[in-house]
């Protein structure tokens, strides 16, 4: 029994050195993501980013998360594109944040959310592949006794123009560690690049189709035992009470523990045998004043803040008010959205491991120093006697920003001093304990003047605040810029991309208990739905073709009209579609994109919807990696259409319903549209590509299901209207 | 004790015969590339191979496949050579955080065995998998490669 599998030395590390703490007790520890090979003692790092081996082998250090999204492949892109290595040395290793606490941060900000990994960092992580090129490069010519600037860099190999002699990178890598840094050096013209703005294939692939890539699920340690963890249903309770004795003897049952005043966890040999307990545990709940809260309770709070006095003010321009009272035609439509899970594949985990002197954590996190944090506040322990192992996330989508998973982990482990103890929530526990796309009505009212221009917007959202939940040190005197993602009057990451003389767009604040989150797009997702549904509704009420409306309100906005015309051209607009077929187009600006959609559908008996195709164009400024950016398109049209066909958790009784897949359905290949992405870079800008193409998938279905049928539909999802995938 | 036959070895697990097959490939024997997803054989993500079926482990009570021959992810290519589905996977850089892909990859590579050259709508009819991260476009482009290949 018990048989050990033969682990590939390239997935778990032996060696002390490389782990430090966890390995004076004997353990074999996972370390790290995709294809990482941590780089050996013995080799001296170059800089903080770049190790080479005696073998040539190139390892670059990536400190932000890998969850599919790509990043990782696109950062070592990056790095090598200005480090001047051979691409097919390359490699990856992940620091801890304990290690980049060590070093003063050297490493920067390890968070991947807000489709930030590149555009965030790519400056100083090119800097470093560079100043890591320079340095090398001296330490050949130090060994030559010739000046630097006679000598240059190509596909890890050093050549001396005059004299011909060449050398490589890991012959003098040792050297190069010694070499003073340059001060400064130059990047490269993103036109010059050979590298990066290559479609390059993934890194991490591999070991994904053979079982080998570990995750966090995966971790496995010597004398691990497992968690399964309940917390109160309806969030903010507490526990009041549980019988552990009724469980105490189940067979493989360790422990029954508390894990802080919300949750129980039981303890067992095996993950199976400690979720059969716990299910059978008795538990008694303090669930607090919510215990009434339904859907539609929360419905009619969020309704009454479409009339609300009081409001945040997010976009605001002429008189709004004004234009309306005195408009020749008003158009009025109230639009909402509702709590959605985010359902990442790999359900929450993490292991810690506790003793009095350190505490360690393996998990996957899209936010390792929050982890890091978590981790020291919930064991005790200053953060200098804590670190956090990251893994590869079987899908973030923006939960794994979120440490309530890592600090239960180490409030249980804490519990068992010295034995490592993996928390795994059960499928269900992740569906009801998330925190969720948070729910929002809208009212539009759009003024024409008598000549049929538009004179006037406004648009009154009112419901969840996520900052408020979450971060409300981020709140601005209580107002949450986070609300207006997309609608923006300024700035870099989502302006609004209308020029309309008359605007006012505010936030009446409501919070429900239901906790909310950042999810895969955030506040995008219906913001895009209602504005561009709107847009749409308003163009019809003028009578005029959908995209030529916008056209006239865009001029000032060449790169949003840029990608909107790019769908619009590519899915054929203005030229007439199949028999049965009709289009729909939308376009948003968010994580300092620009992004479009253009969708052909088609309707049968007024409720099934086949999508033919769906064009998606971005303009992200610089392209790191074609191929890569293509897939997150695709992706992101299916978690977008997930959430427009499927996506809601309803409340009952304070608590979220659903609780798997069963209830909550996702979409199959059976669904799957074909999808044309258009990349069309423009160069001058870093934006992001992880979410924007969500915010854009419903509203272009939408919209085509109003110019198929002449129905709008402006609650989410349309499961609710009936209406299903064909 | 029940003798369990995966992957072309036999393992004897001391383990009640309720207990789902996932959670004995992954915490008793060690095969975590078979992975948990929803428990209520919705997803497909934990997708293995009995006598050659695709079954989700998630849901078989280790008593139905006790003398039963059980192929699981880390088995599909014993010799290190891929699978030609794995193959295809590959060359068409397929996975995003990938945890779905094992399940994914069973299931074609039991739908091509039943139907070497699927159709689109065999395909739909058949790959009933969820992939979060949305990799279907590839993985048809994938699949129709492999049968390719074939």
């Amino acid at each position: 029994m018990n048989y050990v599998p033969k682990i590939d030395r390239r997935s778990f590390v032996a060696s002390a050195a490389a782990m430090g703490g966890g390995l004076a007790l004997g353990l074999e520890i996972p370390f790290a993501g995709p294809r990482t090979v941590r780089a050996q003692e013995a080799t001296p790092e170059v800089n903080a980013w770049v190790v080479i081996r005696p073998d040539d082998t190139v390892v670059i250090r990536i400190a932000r998360s890998e969850m599919g999204q790509g990043s990782l492949t696109g950062l070592a892109q990056l790095v090598a594109e200005e480090l001047e290595c051979d691409w097919s040395k390359v490699t990856t290793e992940y620091p801890t944040p304990g290690q980049n606490v060590a070093r003063k941060r050297v490493w920067g900000d390890f968070s991947s959310t807000g489709s930030r990994s590149i555009r965030e960092s790519e400056d100083y992580v090119r800097k470093g592949g560079a100043a890591a090129r320079e340095m090398l490069i001296q330490a050949a010519a130090n060994e030559w006794k010739v000046p630097a600037g006679e000598c240059s860099a190509s596909n890890s190999v050093i050549t001396h123009k005059p004299s011909g002699r060449t050398t490589t990178y890991g012959k003098v890598a040792a050297a190069a560690a010694k070499v003073e840094p340059p001060a400064d050096v130059k990047l490269k013209d993103p036109k010059d690049w050979k590298i990066a703005g290559k479609p390059l294939k993934r890194l991490d692939t591999r070991d994904k189709l053979t079982g080998k890539q570990l995750y966090a699920i995966d971790v496995k340690m010597p004398g691990m035992l497992y968690a399964a963890v309940k917390a109160c249903p309806v969030h903010g309770g507490k526990v009041k009470s549980f019988d552990a004795a009724k469980i105490t003897g189940n067979k493989g049952v360790k422990k029954v523990v508390p894990v802080g005043d919300s949750a129980v966890a039981v303890v067992g040999d095996t993950w199976w045998q400690a979720k059969t307990a716990l299910e059978a545990l008795p538990i008694e709940w303090n669930e607090g004043e919510n215990t009434k809260v339904t859907t539609a309770s929360i419905a009619e709070v969020l309704k009454a803040g479409l009339d609300a006095d009081q409001a945040f003010v997010g976009n605001q321009k002429g008189d709004a008010k004004a234009a309306i009272a005195s408009a020749a035609k008003k158009v009025e439509a109230v639009y909402s959205y509702p709590y959605q899970a985010h359902a990442c594949m790999e359900p929450l985990n993490a292991t810690a491991l506790y003793t009095p002197d350190k505490c360690e954590v393996w998990t996957s996190s899209q936010n390792a120093e929050a982890a890091l944090a978590a981790t020291s506040e919930a064991s005790g322990l200053p953060i200098a006697k804590c670190d956090v192992h990251k893994l590869l996330l079987g899908g973030g989508f923006g939960r794994r920003g979120r440490t309530d998973y890592v600090s239960q982990a180490v409030l249980i482990a804490k519990q068992m001093p010295g034995t490592p103890v993996k928390l795994l929530w059960s499928r269900e526990e992740d569906m009801t304990q998330d925190t969720y796309h948070p729910t929002t009505q809208c009212k539009l009212t759009g003024a024409f003047d008598a000549n049929g221009n538009l004179t006037g917007l406004q648009m009154r959202i009112s419901g969840q605040s996520i900052l408020a939940a979450l971060a409300p040190s981020r709140l601005q005197n209580g107002r949450d810029p986070a609300t207006f993602q997309g609608l923006n009057p300024g700035g870099a990451e989502g302006v609004f991309g209308y020029d309309i003389p008359n605007l006012l767009i505010d936030h009446a604040m409501r919070n429900p208990h239901v906790t909310p989150g950042f999810w895969r797009g955030v506040n995008n997702n219906q913001n895009a739905i209602y504005l561009e549904c709107f847009m749409d509704e308003l163009a019809h009420a003028a009578g005029q073709d959908p995209l030529e409306f916008r056209r006239k309100l865009m001029t000032k906005h060449p790169k949003h009209l840029a990608v909107l015309n790019a769908v619009a051209e590519k899915i054929g607009w203005g030229q007439p579609a199949a028999q049965g077929v009709y289009r729909g187009l939308a376009q948003q600006m968010g994580y300092g994109s620009y992004v479009a959609a253009a969708a052909e559908i088609s309707v049968t008996g007024g409720n099934k919807i086949k999508i033919h195709r769906i064009v998606g164009a971005t303009d992200c400024g610089h392209a790191v990696n074609p191929a890569q950016i293509e897939r997150q398109v695709s992706g992101s049209f299916v978690y977008g259409l997930s959430a427009l066909f499927n996506g809601e958790c309803t409340v009952k009784d304070g608590r979220i319903e659903q609780q798997n897949f069963d209830t909550y359905d996702v979409m199959r290949i059976a669904q799957m549209p074909k999808v044309e992405p258009i990349l069309m870079p423009s160069g001058g800008f870093w934006g992001g590509v992880g979410e924007p193409t969500i915010f854009v998938a419903a509203p272009a279905v939408l919209n085509a299901y109003f110019a198929a049928t002449g129905k709008r539909i402006r609650s989410m999802p349309l499961k609710t209207h009936d209406i299903s995938f064909a | 004790m029940a003798d369990l036959n995966i992957n072309g070895r036999t393992h004897q697990v001391d383990v009640d015969p309720d207990t789902p097959l996932l959670w004995v490939l992954r915490d008793t024997i060690g095969l975590t590339g078979t992975k948990y997803g929803c428990g209520i054989a919705q997803c497909g993500a934990c997708t293995v191979h009995v006598d050659g079926i695709a079954m989700r482990s998630c849901s078989v009570p280790l008593s139905l496949v006790a003398g039963r021959q059980i192929t699981t992810i880390e088995g599909l290519a014993p010799d290190g050579v891929l699978h030609k589905v794995q193959q295809a996977w590959l060359d068409h850089d397929v996975p995003q955080c990938g945890y779905c892909q094992s399940g994914m990859i069973m299931a074609v590579a039991a739908l091509l065995k039943d139907k070497p050259k699927p159709t689109d709508a065999d395909i739909d009819a058949n790959l009933t998998n969820i992939c979060r991260c949305g990799t279907y476009q590839q993985i048809r482009a994938a699949i129709h490669a492999a049968a390719a290949s074939a």
